[in-house]
């Protein structure tokens, strides 16, 4: 008997290890589904893919989702959020160049005082230039979150230009930008390359950012409701077992494949281990929460994390927040979905699906429906907190 | 009409540029792909830009597409706006297009369809090209294979071939790999009795 199949795009990156593991390891097989793998370079591309049927799910950046769905930058087709494949794991690395000049230390640097040096640096009429790796991720979104907070205007002071993330390093290296924010391990290769320096991780300024996602087309999620179910425990299993101390050797090996990340085991592992290399002559550093998978309910989506990208989006495309775009936003991400999958194992489903972000300091219980949830730190770097029913306040008071 | 062409494949948007031009579809441009992409574009100004679906830096388009539409400058739009059906075909094929707002579908839809059939030729091209290497190096291989097989067996050349074909159908494999096999022992064993 053939297994329903899942076809499932993906950009070479540490944070697509949940699907490639569900197939490698037999996840998805023993859930009754089978996965295909399919790999681009770019997320227009995987998002193309996913449009047109070539491909049934796609792992993808949170925003460009929504994006999707509210037809912006090209006409609106709904999707559907039904998993988040982790939280954090991407870093801003800067080139050799720039780090001298604002003098970074051994350790990762402080959001705060990092900011005020590049804001010296722009004022003497530098014009930086800063790569991300798409219009509508969320590296974009915490890139400009932090800069603005710390004074230097993304778009006036700086500039943000879009570079794919096999092409960051080589970006970099060609002083195209001054400046990466990326995920793993394209920040660690820039460094391996001697070409840029780890300056921040994205933990550091949102602890418990939302990033990759399981993303699939509304219609195609509800037509195969049982099969969708499947792939999510699938998932789920596959997130158990990358947190998982004694896989991280296995789980490094299998994505440094070819078909994969094509990129070294070593620096990979790093990464999925939380201990990073800031410096190509530096020792790896422990780096609690880098990347952020299972634990936490971290699959879980929230509809209060798509609420503050929406946030973002209206705030950095200029255009006015607008109630029911609010409420379309939100309602890409499907926790109804991942609670029908995951109730009767052993998840942690949370008892709400929208809640505060950015204002847990240290790890407090919660409501729960199904198993006990603590959740830890989740914190802006500036202490602001979010509130998904206050958007328009909220906005008016970031500017 | 202006058409801009951005291809990794130099051949392909040769092939893609070569039909529309043979079908007076437009006022084209080919953009070189190893120099400075968006400056071309600014450059060229056209109404429609194809691209192939894989190229690397269509993540950079779109965000110049983007800036563009900010800039109250001539704005692209991704072509199914008006035409799923005629889109989802053209991504089948490997080519995306990206074309001004407000351009009316028909005349957008022969461009879409002419590069649809340049890319599926281009497809068929490289598929016989792929075919054709193979099978003169397959030609090469039994060649060769002959050759060892005569020298070191005193055999001649019906004979030698004979030999290969019998192998070949008792393990149930083909005869060039038959003929790899014995150019590779012949290369690793050399001059051995």
């Amino acid at each position: 008997m053939t297994l329903p199949l899942f076809r499932i795009g993906f950009l070479p990156l540490v944070d697509a290890a949940l699907p490639i593991l569900a197939k490698e390891q037999g996840f998805a097989a023993s859930e009754g589904v089978a996965i295909d793998l399919v790999r681009d370079l770019t997320w227009a591309t995987v998002r193309d893919r996913l449009l047109y049927g070539h491909t049934d799910a796609a792992h993808m950046v949170a925003p460009l989702a929504i994006a999707t769905t509210l037809g912006r930058g090209r006409p609106a087709v709904p999707l559907a959020v039904p998993f988040v494949l982790g939280l954090n794991g991407n870093a801003v690395t800067l080139s050799t160049a720039l780090a001298e000049t604002v003098g970074l230390g051994d350790g990762l640097a402080d959001p705060v005082r990092l900011g005020e040096r590049l804001r010296a640096v722009v004022a003497t009429g530098r014009r930086l230039r800063f790569g991300v790796v798409h219009r509508y991720s969320s590296h974009n979104y915490m890139l400009r979150y932090w800069l603005a907070a710390v004074g230097v205007r993304p778009d006036l002071d700086v500039e943000i230009v879009v570079t794919s993330p096999p092409f960051a390093a080589d970006a970099l290296a060609a002083g195209e930008v001054d400046g990466i924010c990326v995920g793993e391990p394209w920040n660690s290769i820039a460094v391996d390359r001697g070409v840029g320096r780890i300056a921040l991780v994205t933990a550091q300024i949102w602890r418990r950012g939302v990033e990759k996602v399981l993303a699939m087309r509304a219609d195609a999620a509800a037509e195969r409701g049982e099969e969708v179910a499947a792939l999510l425990r699938a998932l789920h299993r596959a997130a158990a077992h990358f947190v998982a101390p004694d896989t991280a050797e296995d789980s490094a090996a299998i994505l440094s494949r070819r078909e994969y990340c094509d990129a070294p085991a070593a620096t990979i592992l790093r990464a999925i281990t939380d201990r990073v290399r800031l410096a190509r002559d530096g020792a790896a550093l422990h780096i609690p929460d880098f990347m952020f998978q299972y634990r936490e309910a971290a699959n879980f989506p929230w509809r209060s994390q798509a609420a503050w990208l929406y946030s973002q989006m209206t705030r950095w495309d200029g255009t006015p927040f607008a109630e029911e775009e609010a409420k379309a936003a939100e309602g890409v991400f499907r926790p109804d979905l991942y609670r029908a999958a995951l109730a009767g194992s052993s998840a942690t489903l949370p008892g709400a699906s929208s809640k505060m972000e950015g204002s847990i300091g240290s790890a407090t219980g919660v409501g729960a429906t199904q198993g006990r949830l603590i959740l830890g730190s989740d914190r802006f770097f500036d202490g602001r907190a979010f509130d998904p029913d206050e958007i328009p306040a909220y906005l008016r008071g970031l500017d | 009409m202006r058409i801009a062409i951005i291809d990794t494949s130099r051949t392909r948007a040769a092939i893609i540029f070569e039909g529309l031009r043979d079908a007076a579809l437009g006022d084209l441009v080919l953009i070189d792909p190893g120099g400075p992409m968006l400056a071309q574009l600014e450059a060229a100004r056209p109404e429609v830009v194809l691209v192939n679906l894989e190229n690397p830096s269509r993540d950079v388009l779109e965000d110049f597409f983007a800036m563009s539409r900010a800039l109250a400058r001539p704005i692209a739009m991704f072509v199914d706006q008006s035409d799923a059906e005629s889109t989802a075909a053209a991504v089948d094929a490997g080519v995306s297009a990206y074309i001004v707002d407000g351009l009316a579908r028909q005349r957008i839809k022969p461009v879409l369809d002419l590069a649809i059939r340049r890319f599926q030729a281009f497809a068929r091209l490289q598929a016989e090209l792929a075919e054709a290497k193979s099978a003169l190096a397959d030609r090469q291989a039994i060649d060769r294979a002959k050759a060892i097989l005569m020298r070191r067996r005193h055999l001649d050349e019906p004979a030698a071939y004979a030999l290969l074909r019998s192998h070949a159908m008792q393990s149930n494999r083909r005869i060039a790999e038959i003929a790899e096999a014995i150019v590779t022992s012949d290369a690793l064993m050399g001059d051995l009795p």
